[in-house]
Order: structure tokens, then sequence, then C-alpha cells
């Protein structure tokens, strides 16, 4: 990436006691205040959600001053997920898939009860939640959220977007089986 | 450098035999190329994949590969009493989940044998029309972003939103509401909310003249839409089709007209017919839809008559919900009507009901007991994707697009 | 006997086994091997005229010896009369005769029937599972033995642990 090896050294002690350095965090603070404000979504509506995500588009709940407007349709040009609406086994792998292609750092929001944990279909074809193989950062309840509740999850996930460590490698991702 | 393949095939070469003077050319190798629009795409109103077979821009053959969404509802509906299934109508078709509530609820009552009190009939023919609105909205909105139209989108959705408050006041919920009942409504209209719908019929009809306006003036919407996604009566009529997608090709099948249910035979009104049988035809019958319905909710309104919203079988129907945690009589019977349901009579039906989509049907197989035995969901999004090929044959990749938008489907309605 | 169903036992006396006519909705049950012939007489007598397809559906009554009921429900927009043709197959043997060649849409609706049900269907184009994916392990999710919940196949997640 260009960083100097010392400064990287330098955040690595910080997990045992003194904090990375004014200069360092002052930088992160800045790049996560760049990543929160411009969160570009990838359009992956799968049911009744996606007509919900598709208001919070529209006039009246109007995304774009979130910042979060720009939807785009392939995965790499997107950093965030929202994974609205029921979410079937054969839909897993693409899912997946996506997640897969999408750069980092990237966010996922399980939005509405099917994709946070499969809602009244406790049926032979639908995957209890998306977690179950995508790790999710925020998740939305309702059924379907209304688009003051999705915009809730964004902005929660703004918050804590701003409290995310930027300059240390990160430990591969959990995911549960 | 090694020579590649191409380089090795031999060349044929043509003469033309209009100029036979000219030297020969060599002639244009085609291949025929699959592509996968993916069942994640912008375009594809859900989940739904089309493995395309294209030469050169032309489609081939357009096979649909469905069952993204399949949740499996017919088979939760074994598991669950008549009155548990009604939330999962309203995720079928959920842009205008209404109106799947709606043709549930007089399949049930078609089974029963209960008719619903004259208040109820108006109150849920005036919602349905108004969720047909809402259906048609989205649609144009839609369609015409995918086309490219996004000005209209934009429009139509600002509308829209007028309408969903409406629901949020009368129900609780904008987009899967569960307001109907099996022999009757759950709420009545409040006094603000026909004034709300007074309002709304009066301020309605510039707006879609405004629609109209921004698309039918359009060389490039007229010249995206005529002639294209073409289909005789006859194929129309063969392959199951209903609904606009049916009425486009000139055939005049409606159910609100040939088996008159609701309100529908106490106001009056025509039903658009097209004549080409293209897209066209089929957007200009969604947009007079609009119209008619709009009509049809002003006069219903004046003609609203007193009465109960919910039929008095007590066997069948649930009490109402203000009695149920005062008076012992009717918390019982609501704890019985929940937990082992209703004996309903045994034997089969199938009630058809007009949606904004097309013939949304219910067949119900029943044993006597709570639960439906088996219970089939005849969805037009399904059988409209049956059609799919045979429409889309012919025609260029761009057009598969605005396909899709005529057919007008969803996939939570196409599998279930 | 409702004129539709007495002319239908006029032209097919040995296919003819009951007809049922409740709630303003006529169902005629026949023989599995006329069913075609059935089907096809009701699509081209100009007085009955059902040209308009309705749906296929299938029924699950494990304890009969002949398991399978297969229902075809047709609609005629000229006359606006409905019917409902059904037959029985027993579970050893259950095939039926297609009837994509007189209805256009009964291709997706028998697909449908042959996925959820597995009842297949003799003479058509292309009759492969439409809902559930191509190699889908555990049967047939519609018969009455199958589980609500499937038998596990929901949990897995083979893609998990491949390159990521």
């Amino acid at each position: 990436m260009g960083l100097d090896p010392k400064l990287i050294q330098v955040s690595h002690a910080h997990e045992k006691d003194s904090g990375p350095g004014i200069h360092l965090l002052t930088l992160e603070k800045a790049v996560n205040w760049a990543r929160k404000g411009s969160l570009w979504p990838m359009t992956f509506g799968l049911a009744c959600c996606a007509i919900e995500m598709i208001a919070a588009v529209s006039a009246r709940y109007d995304i774009d001053r979130y910042g979060a407007g720009v939807f785009r349709a392939s995965p790499r040009q997107s950093d965030l997920m929202i994974v609205a609406g029921t979410v079937c086994v054969r839909m897993a792998p693409v899912i997946r898939k996506i997640y897969d292609q999408m750069p980092e750092p990237r966010y996922v929001i399980a939005m509405g009860s099917c994709a946070t944990s499969g809602n009244i279909y406790d049926s032979y074809s639908v995957v209890q939640g998306v977690d179950r193989f995508v790790p999710v950062d925020m998740y939305v309840p309702g059924c379907p959220p209304t688009p003051e509740a999705l915009f809730d999850g964004i902005l929660k996930l703004q918050e804590q977007i701003m409290q995310r460590r930027v300059f240390y490698k990160k430990p591969p991702e959990a995911v549960q089986a | 450098m090694k020579p590649t393949f191409e380089d090795q095939r031999e060349t044929i070469y043509h003469v033309d035999p209009a100029h036979p003077e000219n030297p020969a050319l060599p002639t244009l190798r085609t291949e025929e190329m699959m592509l996968n629009m993916g069942p994640q795409h912008p375009s594809t109103h859900g989940v739904l994949k089309v493995v395309l077979a294209l030469e050169g821009e032309r489609i081939v053959k357009a096979t649909p590969v469905l069952g993204f969404l399949h949740r499996g509802v017919e088979k939760l509906a074994e598991d669950g009493t008549y009155h548990q299934f009604i939330p999962h109508t309203d995720r079928l078709d959920y842009i205008c989940a209404m109106y799947n509530n709606f043709a549930y609820c007089r399949a049930v009552e078609k089974l029963v044998g209960i008719t619903v009190p004259p208040r109820a009939e108006y109150l849920r023919t005036i919602v349905a029309e108004v969720q047909r609105i809402i259906g048609h909205q989205f649609w144009l909105g839609t369609q015409a972003l995918d086309i490219g139209a996004m000005t209209v989108f934009f429009y139509a959705f600002r509308d829209r939103e007028i309408l969903l408050d409406f629901f949020d006041e009368l129900c609780g919920a904008r987009l899967t509401t569960s307001w109907y009942r099996i022999g009757g409504v759950e709420r009545d209209f409040t006094p603000e909310l026909v004034d709300t719908l007074r309002r709304f019929v009066e301020y309605f009809p510039p707006k879609i003249d405004e629609y109209v306006t921004f698309l039918e003036t359009n060389r490039i919407w007229l010249s995206r839409t005529k002639g294209v996604a073409v289909i005789s009566a006859e194929d129309a009529i063969s392959f199951g089709l209903s609904g606009p997608t049916l009425r486009g090709s000139g055939v005049d099948y409606d159910l609100r007209k040939f088996e008159p249910y609701g309100a529908y035979d106490q106001c009056e009104w025509s039903v658009p017919v097209g004549k080409n049988g293209d897209t066209y035809d089929r957007y200009w019958i969604r947009v007079e839809e609009m119209r008619q319905s709009l009509s049809m909710v002003r006069q219903l309104l004046e003609k609203l008559p007193d009465g109960p919203i919910m039929a008095d079988v007590p066997s069948v129907t649930l009490p109402p919900k203000e009695r149920v945690f005062n008076d012992l009589a009717s918390m019982i019977q609501q704890f019985k009507l929940f937990s082992t349901g209703f004996e309903a009579p045994r034997g089969e039906i199938y009630c058809g009901t007009e949606a904004a989509k097309g013939e949304l049907g219910f067949y119900i197989v029943s044993t006597g007991e709570g639960k439906p035995y088996r219970l089939k969901i005849r969805a037009p999004s399904f059988i409209h994707m049956g059609a799919f090929d045979h429409m889309a044959r012919g025609y260029m990749i761009a057009d598969v697009v605005t396909i899709f938008g005529t057919y007008d489907i969803v996939m939570g309605e196409c599998d279930r | 006997m409702h004129p539709t169903a007495a002319q239908i036992q006029e032209v097919f006396p040995d296919a003819f086994q009951t007809a049922v006519e409740w709630r303003g909705d006529l169902a005629i049950t026949v023989s599995r091997k006329r069913l075609h012939d059935v089907c096809r007489y009701v699509h081209d007598t100009p007085n009955l005229d059902f040209d308009y397809i309705v749906h296929v559906s299938s029924v699950d009554w494990p304890d009969d010896p002949e398991r399978f009921e297969v229902v075809y429900e047709a609609y005629s927009v000229c006359h606006r009369h409905r019917i409902r043709v059904k037959t029985r197959v027993p579970e050893d043997d259950c095939v039926v005769d297609s009837m994509t060649d007189i209805w256009k849409g009964a291709d997706f609706m028998e697909r449908e029937v042959f996925d959820m049900m597995g009842i297949r269907f003799r003479n058509h184009p292309n009759l492969t599972r439409i809902l559930m994916p191509d190699d889908y392990p555990e049967g047939y999710p519609l018969r009455k033995d199958f589980p609500l919940r499937g038998k596990g196949w929901r949990d897995t997640f083979t893609f998990i642990g491949e390159k990521s």
C-alpha cells in the first residue's frame, strides 16, 4: 500500500498498550469519514424488501442525502451489499460469489426479517438468515422495514465505520458454517 | 509466432449475385452465443435468470430459469390454519399486496360458503382498486426506468407514496398489509380516510396525463414499444396469459366483468382492450386501467352503504379485536380459531380473481380439518414466464428488458 | 347431471368415472388412459371450446392405492364456463400424457407438478425441474411424507471454504 513499515509496527503495538499516535489517528478518522460518507450500495433486492429499498431511493425518502445514493449494479464498484429479501438455498451461492467479488472494505446490511433469520419461512428451501454464509455488519428488522428503518440501519453502520481500524492487518473473517 | 486457430481455419469466399463483377468477399463467420442474464441484474424485476442464445444481437432462444425465490409457500399452507395463511398471501405479489389477500379470502369464503356484508364488499373493492393503481404506478415507473426514462420513475413513485400513507393509516403497514379477513375486513374507514381518498381522486388524473405526456410524445419510447413482443390472441389464450398481457392482444377477458364479485357490478366502468398485442398496447391498457380504477373509487365512495364489516359466522370469522381482550367468549373464539382452525367442509374449489398482473387463483382441497389439505396458487407471473420464450424470439437483446416490463413479472408470485 | 358432464359421458363411456358439482364448480374424473383424448375433445368441440388453461396441479392421497391425483382446470373465453378434469395415478407408475400439444401453457405447469410431486408426463418437450435445482437430492417436496423443513439440504453450504 506504500506505507512506512515503522508505522505499521506502531499499529501492532496498539494491541497491547498505547494508541497509534496522533497523526495516524487523525488520518484514520479522515479515511473513515470518507468511507462512511460515500457508501455505494449494490442493487441486491431479492423480494419484498427490495420495494422498500426502491422507495428509499425515490423522491420522498432520498437515500442520496446520506451519500449512499449511487446504486451500482456491479459488485466490483460497490462497497455495501444490502441483502433485501428472502435468501433461498438456490440463491445462496450467487450471494456468496457476489460478496467475494466485492473489493474491501465491504459492508453487508441484512435488511428485513427474512435476511436476518428466515422470517415466517421455516421451510425446506429457505436459509434461516444470510449470516449463515456471509458476515453481516448490521441487521435491520421489519417485514418489510420502512425506509426510515433502513436509514436507521445505514446511519448506525456509518457510526460503526467511524470506529474501525484502518492501518492494521485484519484477521480473516469468521463465518459460521 | 505460432498461428492462432482462426488463422488456420479455411476462409470461404462468396460472390455477391447482384454484382458479379466485384471481387469475391470473405464470408462472415458467425456462431451462436449464450449470454446469461443472471439472477442479480438491475432490470430483471427480481431474482430471475434468463439464458439467451444469441445470433449477433437477435435472440434465437430464451430459457428462463426460475426458483431463486422459491419459499415453499404451498407446503407452509398445509402446516397452518386458513387464517394464518393470510400474511403469506401478502408476500406473493408484494407490489399490490392486498389484492392477493382479496383473492385468498374470496376463495376461502367460497369454500366455506359465507357471504360478506355489503359495506365490507364496497370497502374491499375500493381498496382493491387503489391497490391496482399502486401496482400500475410501480409498473410504469420501473418499465420507464428500464427503457431509460428516469423522470417518470420519480414522478410515479412520488404519487405512490401518497397512497402508501393512506394504507399506513388504514392498517398499519405500507407494503405487506393484511387488512382483509375471511368474512370481511379488519377495520373500517374513518372519515379522514374517506377525505384522503376523495382528495386523491381529484388530485391524480392530471398526474396521469403528466406521465403520458412524458412518454407518448417521445419518439424513443414509441419506437422501443411499438411492435415489440407481439403475441397473437390465440397464442395468448393457449398459453393461459391473463390480465393486461392478454387484453393487449384483443381478448376482452376480465374476471371482474365475466364473473362479477365484490362491488364491481355496482359502478359503471369499462375494460380497455388493445389491438396489436405489442408492448405499446399493454402500456396503454395499464394507464387506462388506472383511470378506470379512479372512476370506480369515486363512484363507490359516493354509494358506500352502512353496516357491519365482517360476516356474522362465529365458527369461521374472527371477533373484533376490542372485544377479544374484554370479553371471555370472544377470547375463546379467537383462541380456538387460531389454534385448531375452523372446520371447513370437505371438497375442493377454485376461485380466480383479476389481480393487477392477471388472473390470480387459489385451488383449495379440504378434507374437513382446520388446515387446508392442498392449496395451489395459480400465479399469473409463473404462467407468463411460460410464454417468455415464445415472445422473445426474434427480438434484440435490448428488447429483453422491455419484455420483462411488459409482462409485469413479480418473482414472489412466480416462484412462490 | 350437468349437461357438459353428460355430454362427455356419452362420448367417452369407458373413460368417464364420476362427476361432482359443488359450489358451482364442475369436476370430472376420467381414467388415465383416455385423459388426453378427453382433453382434446373438450378443447376442440365447438360448443365446449375450453381453450384457456387455468392450472395444472396434483394432490397427494397417501392412503389411497392410486396415490396421486392430477387436475387440469380449463376455461372457455367465449362460452364463459369452467371444467376441472381429474385423474388418478398409482405411485409406482405415475405417468400421465402431457397436454402441451393442446394447451401451450401446460408446459411450465406440468414441469412444476413434476418438480413438486414427481409425476412424469409422457411427450413433454422438456421435463426438468423448474423451481428446485436440477440436482436436488431430497425428492419431491409437496408429497405428504416429505417433512416441511426438508432433510437437511437447506443447511449445507458447499461453497463456503472455497476461494474467498
